[in-house]
């Protein structure tokens, strides 16, 4: 029981790192950023490439990894997305699947469909024994880190002058531009700050689960905005806590209803509470102007 | 009075575009015929013929919901799913009682599995209509990962007291000694008795076009795209939006499991798997590319984006690349007002009435 907990409440916790960056996208760029989930996998694969192949120590294949995947979060949004700046919701969407599956087939094409085993990147801390159950290392440095970068962020979104610019940006994009905000490179940052998270995410998930593939991504990512969705997404401790209950809704489906259907009792559980709480549980409702 | 004319004019242009898609079908149909008694078609191709009808069909049931309704969803392949595997359990069930006339078993297995899809779009429309634009998209992916899930966990076998489900394994169905297990979770359905042909293929193609074509030129149709183009506007004109968006959606379901029905009965085995994520994103890509709210384009589109990859099968690992990248160029081509821009200056110059650039 406590077993299950503390393995749903690590996964969960990756899932919140994720869901962060999907929600710091959504609030700001009002876009589902699908290809999010890919740039964990991307992040994941330099991570290993630093440390398999460079032979790299862990700190800097991790700073590795977060730097190829910040560059590449600018790098989308600048290609990708920033000429569908005022298009239609429809249209960025299906721009961003197709990023998705460019970069999933690209990782495809250079690093094959067999599946690389991840070195555990996360266990430089010992492991805590609590009566008869183990935490290990992985869990604890994950949950730790999942809880600082939350911290972090709502520190950031709330006290920094770029943070300001943000929620700015994120209110009203017209009144942020004549406020002599620049918003372009606003939505930049926000894309480079989550996907910097996403290749943080991509270790601590791949340190747990140590099998590597071009699709490593695609469910966590989903699953993830999952997770920022339930929270109510915008919002940073929604992301939080939207992870967190969904890792373990999951581990517990897995433990005492059906591995294979697990995934299914999570979509389920997403489509309930929207049925409920269509802005999620922490999600303000927005009342449309004409 | 020139408004008028334009009015007319515009009538009968849609009426005559609907003509046309009638005309392709039955133009490939001939096409495909002669080229089969010439000797003609390799049988890789033929083996695409039903498929391909399917991805058709698919790829006109997804253009009603992206392109007319303007949502997007992306669980298609899920709604294709049920019908497939409601179909086979239909069409196995109908074999087992000694029913073993292939159009008849096919035409039921088509319309119980459009009608099965139907109502799971009806189950999966209430909570999701609710919602808009991105949160839809997703709640639809969701759902089709769900039913994936389910039928993977799924086990249905008939003997003579009737069917038996299972989501266990196949010994908790309870089978009387005598009976057949139709599908069997991961495996799928094994042995399945084939019942599709192409003809059906491209009648069905023809009853889905009438369909549509008619839903989108009646009074519901406008109402649709009424509210498509403006959603408030439409609310404010007294338009009932949800039941009107439920139509689209559930019309859409239902083709699609017509569809998958029409797709399983042409395989001897059928796996959950194969409607997963990315048949939607196929499906998708087909109508993206075929042009959004243009029939005649998906047709198209899905006719030869089916068969181009068994033509060119060396470049089968740049298969999805290649739709990527075609994804991403074709939305910002046809959404960035730069292009778009460029796009209209430069069809007014060869264009006649080059002053008509702004209308």
């Amino acid at each position: 029981m406590l077993n299950y907990l503390i393995s749903g409440i690590s996964l969960g916790s990756v899932y919140a790192i994720i869901a962060l960056g999907y929600t710091m996208v959504y609030g700001i760029a009002k876009m589902l950023n699908f290809a999010h989930g890919d740039v964990i996998m991307v992040g994941g694969y330099a991570a290993f490439c630093a440390s398999t192949y460079l032979g790299w120590p862990i700190p800097l294949c991790i700073l590795f990894s977060m730097m190829i995947c910040t560059i590449l979060g600018i790098v989308i949004e600048k290609l990708a997305y920033k000429p569908l700046r005022n298009a239609t919701s429809l249209a960025v969407l299906i721009t961003a699947i197709g990023v998705s599956y460019f970069l999933q087939n690209i990782a495809l094409l250079i690093w094959t469909s067999n599946p690389k085993a991840f070195p555990n990147m996360a266990n430089f801390i010992p492991a805590i024994s609590l009566g008869d159950t183990t935490i290990s290392s992985t869990t604890i440095i994950t949950i730790i880190a999942s809880v600082i970068i939350m911290i972090g962020l709502t520190l950031f979104t709330g006290k920094t002058k770029m943070g300001k610019a943000m929620r700015a940006v994120s209110e009203d994009k017209g009144a942020a531009q004549l406020m002599g905000i620049n918003v372009n490179a606003t939505i930049s940052i926000t894309f480079a700050i989550g996907s910097g998270l996403a290749a943080i995410a991509g270790v601590l998930l791949c340190s747990a689960y140590p099998t590597l593939m071009p699709t490593t991504g695609s469910m966590p990512g989903i699953k993830a905005f999952t997770a920022a969705v339930l929270g109510g997404i915008g919002s940073i401790p929604g992301a939080m806590l939207g992870g967190i209950l969904l890792g373990i809704l999951e581990k517990f489906a897995q433990a005492y209803i059906s591995t294979q259907l697990s995934d299914a009792i999570v979509f389920a559980a997403l489509i309930v509470v929207l049925l409920v709480k269509p802005t999620g549980l922490l999600g303000k409702k927005i009342t449309e102007k004409v | 009075m020139g408004k008028k004319v334009n009015f007319l004019g515009k009538t009968n242009k849609n009426s005559l575009k609907g003509l046309i898609n009638f005309g392709i079908i039955i133009v490939f149909y001939a096409f495909i015929t002669i080229l089969k008694g010439a000797g003609g078609l390799t049988n890789a191709l033929e083996g695409q013929l039903i498929p391909i009808c399917a991805y058709i069909i698919m790829a006109l049931s997804l253009n009603l919901v992206v392109g007319i309704s303007g949502e997007l969803s992306l669980g298609h392949a899920g709604f294709m799913s049920v019908g497939a595997f409601t179909g086979v359990i239909v069409a196995g069930a109908m074999k087992y009682n000694g029913v073993n006339a292939n159009a008849p078993r096919l035409i039921v297995a088509i319309v119980v599995g459009a009608i099965l899809a139907a109502i799971a779009g009806i189950l999966i429309g209430i909570p999701v209509l609710r919602l808009r634009g991105d949160y839809l998209a997703i709640v639809t992916l969701a759902f089709g990962e769900i039913i994936k899930n389910v039928l993977n966990c799924l086990y249905v076998g008939i003997d003579n007291a009737g069917l038996h489900f299972s989501v266990t394994d196949e010994a908790h169905m309870d089978m009387a000694a005598g009976g057949t297990t139709l599908v069997r979770g991961p495996m799928g359905a094994v042995g399945v008795a084939k019942a599709s042909s192409f003809i059906a293929g491209i009648i069905l193609i023809l009853i889905v076009l009438f369909v549509i074509q008619n839903l989108v030129n009646s009074r519901t149709g406008r109402a649709i795209m009424a509210i498509r183009d403006n959603r408030i506007a439409a609310e404010a004109s007294g338009i009932n939006v949800t039941k009107y968006k439920m139509i689209a959606f559930v019309t859409s379901a239902g083709i699609a499991g017509a569809a998958g029905a029409l797709y399983a009965l042409n395989y001897s085995t059928i796996v959950p798997k194969k409607f997963d994520f990315n048949t939607s994103i196929l499906v998708l890509v087909f109508v993206v590319l075929g042009g959004i709210g243009n029939m005649t384009g998906s047709i198209i589109a899905a006719a030869v984006l089916t068969v181009l990859p068994e033509l060119f099968r060396q470049f089968q690992d740049y298969r999805m690349l290649v739709y990527a990248i075609v994804l991403i160029l074709v939305m910002i081509a046809t959404n960035n007002e730069k292009i778009k821009a460029l796009w209209k200056r430069f069809s007014a110059i060869f264009s006649k009435k080059g002053g008509n650039v702004n209308e």
